[in-house]
């Protein structure tokens, strides 16, 4: 089972590496699902030798919601918006991936620094953890666009759960029901504001509401 | 030390000289096949060469001799790469730890020639392409060096036919999803270096868009010839160092052959389903193929 | 020891001769007659491995004349003289045009001084010894910048110039001194001993005081503004010799530390690696030949001290191998690039002596007028982008060769080494782009202004010192194993093992690189020798370029040299910021257009400028003390003499 767990984290840093580069609302609200996906599917792999009913349904809820229902959502909020593409984000695209690849040999060394023994395989989920969630807060820092802003926000709530599923072994049931709940509801509502937004301003661009603050 | 002459491999490069042309062949069959039309024949890369030898030559008044040399240098360092390439069961002709850097600098300097033989003619459009050309292939060498860098690691080689052999007769544990990784980033360096979509259209007319085509535009005759031939060997090689990273080069002279043709048929599916991408892109494909690469390096750190 | 003190006073001798006299030809053969006995002084050393030393007592406080020529001083010793005696030959040709206006003699004076001041920083064993003539190495190649100082740009850089020496002139004394108190002399054989933190200040120290005469970035300030403004046959000894003599210094320095901790390898190797790349994307933005063949030197320098950091890391972490190819690596490209270098601006100087202007965007196709200077030009920017077979090539696959076995350890040195591979390969494409860029829009082509047609092929005596560095560049790159063969012999001193060159196997990859270039060669008359043969009979017709059939090209249609960098300028443009002002035709009918592009250097720009005006804001403050009444003036003076007696006496 390690293979298949290792081949789930390579294709994570791959869609964070994707997510970081593309400048286009659909693909990355795809990119974005897939990431959902493989991170619910994960917990399944990591406890292989003990699955349990409970574990089974913590698992198809992660993936209905990340994997169907957000993109679903956010994926209604942007036909309703009718914006197809990120416009001269602050980072430009190559600058972008170079600093993701900066940031993933950055989330190496840190977890090397860190220190925390973890045994063969599980070497690699602590720097994909990190990478992950830093990567969600790159999105959310530099580009303009609340949609992605949103997407952001959900890499880094993956990101957050790959830690869990890293450095903590089992989680209490009722914590990681709140924390699905949690998202949902988060995205739900951003959903609504986005749909708000555009249809009082005409525009989805944090960057120009800045002239609210008169 | 592994600088050997141990196993004449004359046989190899002779059979390799003959077969590059053949690439280029297979990879029009299959997009003819994808285009539901009946082609050229496999062998028009041979009679094309062919017939420029037996033409003469024009020569602008703008060139110099630097003109005249461009096409014999670029001839004579893909040939001499064959020197270096394992091929088959047998090691390289001449190998010796840092082999490949003296790959990379043949190509180099073939590079260098083609461009400046396009700037010797005084035009614009091939201006542009060797601008294009210099500014894709700066970015085309640091990927290339790195996947080499991950072989070099996996196997403990330093010398071409050591990786070669070594990959396929003992691959490393768990070295799958490393090798898928750098087998991907040695296959855009491919294309990109080979003028291939979608960094560049070989059938494109509009010159404006070519890059690798329109710095050939003033050659002629045995020049020209030179000039196909090398680019074909130039394929070959890049071709044959994408079939050893998967490890098939190195279990037998029919293993080696089966993977080039399949990897002739894969770039002609590449070429019918994918659609050239704007220059402007090119870079960041570049940059997402270091990516892969170094992802590949940055994982055999972490495995024990 | 004998050879190096005749061939010093030969050219002090000379020069001052020659100042006084007014007669340049004394300062000529001087220059070249000194010269050539400093390479006898150097053979030795190198062919034997046995140093000579000589030691004198002076009466200046802690200083003593202690020259000592080891196998690194002689292999500094040995691009020196060899430089300085083809510049100057180079340079009876290209002063000619100056004879008339002003006496040349001074010129000479300057210039053989130069070469003495450095050579005897590179022998210099007593640090007081070493400061002199450092200091007269500053000041000698000032007064040459600034020889045409009619010229308000001369001016500038000579003052930008000597600024930015006595600044890192000012951290070598704080070194100095530092050394000499723990070690209770200033003699360099004392010197050692330390713990690892005052260690460690210390390579700091010297990192900053001899990389600024040496040119890593952001450090390099000053030498794209002196180097185009000093007379070629000067730029030429600058590049290819002067700033190598920081990288002498830190070397010695490292010598005298002992091998350090490995942050000291990992930060030559960063320094390295920014220095490089920022280097060659510089050169690749500028329109001026001579100012994008200076941050050409500064790329040199960050490959340079990309391989030497290499080396220090296999030092400390003890892998053997790696610390050979590194230093052998980064010691042999420091002898490429002062040939190399020194030809490209020998060959930059013949185009602007011939064509009368610097600026690329006016030249073209001035390979048919001077097709010597163009042949050697060409082989120097091959070299220059480490293509094989020459020179260029067999330093950067050393260095290479040590970041691979790099990449292959264990543990972070993996990073290094991939960081190390990843930066020479861009750098080699960038630079690859760069000459390109430069050899094509110079000399192919169509000449794109008056100044171009009307160029002529330059005289002989400066085309032999090209001839003979071009030889040398062929030379080295064939004959690598041979040369290499006493590596261990330099190699020494820098604390690398006896059998390290050996064991590392490079030898053998050197003779097999030598048996590719033979083959190379032999493939290359082969096919010369076949198409001569298939175009024997047939017709070879003549005409206008074809171009895909456009009936009428001119010289305004060809491709610019800025044009040709944009790709790359705009994709790297978050480092560049290149400013462009347009100016596009208003309205719906022709009318004229204008675009200038000008890169700024970001250090300058962001670092040095503003440091600068605010040091002026503060300093400004001040100004009330400047009143003006002489009487107060007196009156100060009285007044803190006064205070000082009763200080001192009380």
């Amino acid at each position: 089972m390690s293979a298949w767990s290792e081949l789930i984290l390579i294709l994570v840093i791959l869609t964070n590496l994707l997510l970081v580069g593309g400048n286009r609302l659909t693909g990355l609200i795809r990119f974005a699902a897939v990431q959902g996906l493989l991170a619910g599917l994960l917990p399944l792999l990591v406890h292989s030798h003990a699955i349990t009913a409970r574990l089974i349904f913590l698992a198809a809820l992660a993936v209905a919601l990340k994997g169907v229902a957000f993109p679903l959502l956010l994926g209604r909020a942007l036909r309703e918006a009718d914006i197809r593409r990120e416009v001269e984000p602050f980072v430009g695209s190559e600058l972008s991936t170079f600093l993701g690849i900066s940031l993933l040999a950055f989330s190496f060394w840190l977890s090397e620094w860190l220190g925390i023994a973890q045994a063969g395989w599980l070497r690699l989920m602590l720097p994909v953890g990190f990478f992950t969630m830093m990567t969600g807060l790159f999105l959310i820092i530099s580009r303009h666009k609340a949609l992605t802003q949103v997407l952001g926000y959900l890499v880094m709530e993956n990101g957050i759960f790959l830690l869990g599923v890293a450095l903590v072994g089992e989680v209490p049931f009722i914590v990681e029901l709140g924390v699905l709940l949690d998202a949902f509801v988060a995205v739900f509502v951003m959903g609504i504001a986005i749909h708000h937004i555009n249809r009082e301003f005409n525009h989805m661009d944090v960057h120009l509401m800045a002239r609210l603050k008169e | 030390m592994e600088t050997g002459l141990i196993f004449p491999s004359a046989g190899g490069i002779a059979g390799a000289a003959l077969a590059a042309p053949l690439l280029s062949g297979v990879i029009n069959r299959t997009k003819a096949v994808f285009a539901g039309r009946q082609g050229q024949p496999l062998l028009q890369a041979y009679h094309d060469i062919i017939k420029l030898l037996g033409k003469g030559a024009v020569y602008s008044r703008t060139t110099t001799w630097v003109f005249r040399a461009g096409p014999i240098i670029q001839f004579s360092c893909a040939a001499l790469a064959l020197a270096l390439l394992p091929m088959g069961f047998q090691p390289a002709l001449l190998a010796f730890p840092g082999d490949f850097i003296c790959l990379a600098g043949l190509l180099a300097l073939m590079r260098f020639f083609l461009m400046t033989a396009a700037l010797d003619t005084g035009s614009s459009f091939e201006g542009m392409g060797a601008s294009r050309e210099a500014a894709f292939s700066a970015l085309a060498e640091p990927v290339f060096l790195l996947s080499l860098a991950v072989l070099a690691r996996l196997t403990g080689a330093l010398s071409l036919s050591g990786m070669a052999s070594r990959l396929a007769l003992h691959p490393a544990e768990g070295s799958g999803p490393v090798l898928v990784l750098t087998t991907l980033a040695l296959f855009v360096v491919l294309l990109a270096e080979n003028a291939r979509v979608p960094v560049d259209d070989p059938n494109t007319h509009l010159e404006l868009t070519m890059i690798h085509e329109v710095m050939a535009l003033d050659h002629g005759g045995p020049d020209l010839a030179f000039i196909q031939y090398a680019a074909q060997l130039k394929l070959w090689i890049m071709g044959i160092l994408v079939v050893n990273a998967l490890g098939l080069g190195g279990r037998g002279g029919w293993a080696c052959a089966g993977g080039m043709a399949a990897l002739a048929v894969l770039i002609g599916i590449v070429e019918s389903t994918m659609a050239r991408l704007r220059l402007l892109r090119v870079p960041q494909l570049m940059i997402g193929a270091g990516a892969l690469s170094l992802l590949a390096l940055l994982l055999t750190l972490v495995r024990p | 020891m004998a050879w190096l003190l005749l061939s010093l006073s030969i050219l002090l001798a000379s020069g001052l001769a020659a100042w006084v006299l007014r007669r340049e030809s004394i300062g000529l053969a001087g220059a070249i007659v000194g010269c050539a006995a400093g390479l006898v002084s150097a053979a030795a050393p190198l062919l034997t491995g046995r140093s000579c030393a000589l030691s004198l007592p002076w009466s200046v406080p802690y200083g003593s004349f202690h020259l000592e020529i080891d196998a690194l001083s002689a292999f500094f010793l040995l691009p020196l003289f060899l430089v300085g005696a083809l510049s100057a030959v180079y340079a009876y040709g290209y002063l000619a045009p100056y004879r008339r206006s002003q006496p040349l003699g001074r010129t000479w004076f300057f210039y053989n001084a130069l070469v003495a001041s450095m050579a005897l920083v590179v022998t210099a064993r007593n640090a007081v010894l070493f400061l002199t003539a450092w200091e007269a190495m500053a000041l000698t190649s000032f007064f040459l910048v600034v020889f045409e100082s009619e010229r308000k740009d001369a001016r500038e850089a000579g003052w930008s110039y000597l600024v930015a020496s006595h600044l890192g002139t000012a951290f070598l004394i704080i070194l100095f001194v530092w050394l000499g108190s723990r070690a209770g002399s200033l003699e360099f054989e004392r010197f050692g001993n330390l713990d690892s933190r005052a260690a460690g200040m210390l390579f700091l120290l010297a990192l900053i005081g001899f990389g600024t005469k040496a040119g890593f970035f952001p450090l390099h300030v000053w030498l794209p503004e002196a180097h185009p403004a000093a007379p070629s046959h000067v730029s030429a000894l600058m590049s290819g010799v002067m700033i190598k003599m920081g990288i002498y210094g830190l070397l010695r320095i490292y010598i005298c530390l002992g091998p350090g901790p490995a942050w000291w390898g990992w930060l030559m190797v960063a320094v390295g690696v920014v220095s490089g790349v920022l280097g060659v994307l510089f050169a690749l933005a500028q329109s001026d030949l001579k100012r994008l063949l200076a941050y050409s030197s500064v790329e040199n320098i960050g490959i340079i001290a990309l391989g030497l950091g290499l080396g220090m890391l296999g030092r400390s972490l003890g892998i053997p191998a790696l610390a050979a190819l590194g230093f052998a690596g980064g010691l042999l490209h420091l002898l490429n690039h002062a040939l190399f270098k020194s030809l490209l601006f020998l060959g930059a100087g013949a185009v602007a002596h011939s064509a009368g202007t610097r600026d690329i965007e006016h030249l073209g196709g001035l390979a048919k007028a001077m097709p010597w200077t163009a042949g050697f030009f060409l082989l120097g920017a091959v070299a220059i982008c480490g293509l094989p077979p020459l020179n260029g090539f067999v330093g950067e696959f050393l260095i290479l060769l040590g970041a691979y076995h790099g990449a292959c350890a264990v543990g972070h040195l993996a990073a290094a080494g991939a960081a190390a591979i990843a930066a020479i390969a861009l750098i080699g494409g960038l630079a690859a782009a760069c000459f390109t860029r430069a050899f094509g829009i110079v000399f192919l082509g169509q000449p794109r202004s008056r100044h171009a047609e009307s160029a002529h092929e330059v005289g002989w005596s400066m085309r032999i010192p090209m001839a003979a560095l071009a030889a040398g560049c062929v030379a080295i790159g064939l004959g690598a194993p041979w040369l290499l063969a006493s590596a261990d012999r330099f190699l020494g001193p820098l604390g690398v093992g006896a059998g390290s060159w050996a064991g590392s196997g490079a030898r053998g990859c050197l003779l097999g690189l030598t048996l590719l270039w033979a083959g190379l060669l032999a493939i290359v008359l082969a096919a010369a020798g076949f198409r001569r043969w298939l175009l024997g009979g047939r017709p070879i017709g003549e005409g206008g370029t074809w171009d895909c059939g456009y009936g009428r090209p001119s010289e305004r249609m060809q491709y610019t040299a800025s044009s040709f960098a944009q790709p790359l300028i705009s994709l790297f443009a978050p480092v560049l910021r290149t400013r462009r002002k347009l100016a596009t035709p208003t309205g719906y009918y022709p009318g004229p257009a204008d675009l200038a592009t000008t890169t700024p250097d970001i250090a300058s720009r962001g670092l040095f400028s503003p440091a600068y005006e605010a040091m002026q804001a503060l300093l400004a403050r001040f100004r009330w003390l400047q009143h003006g009444y002489l009487q107060l003036y007196v009156l100060q003076l009285a007044v803190t003499l006064l205070v000082l007696l009763i200080w001192k006496l009380g």
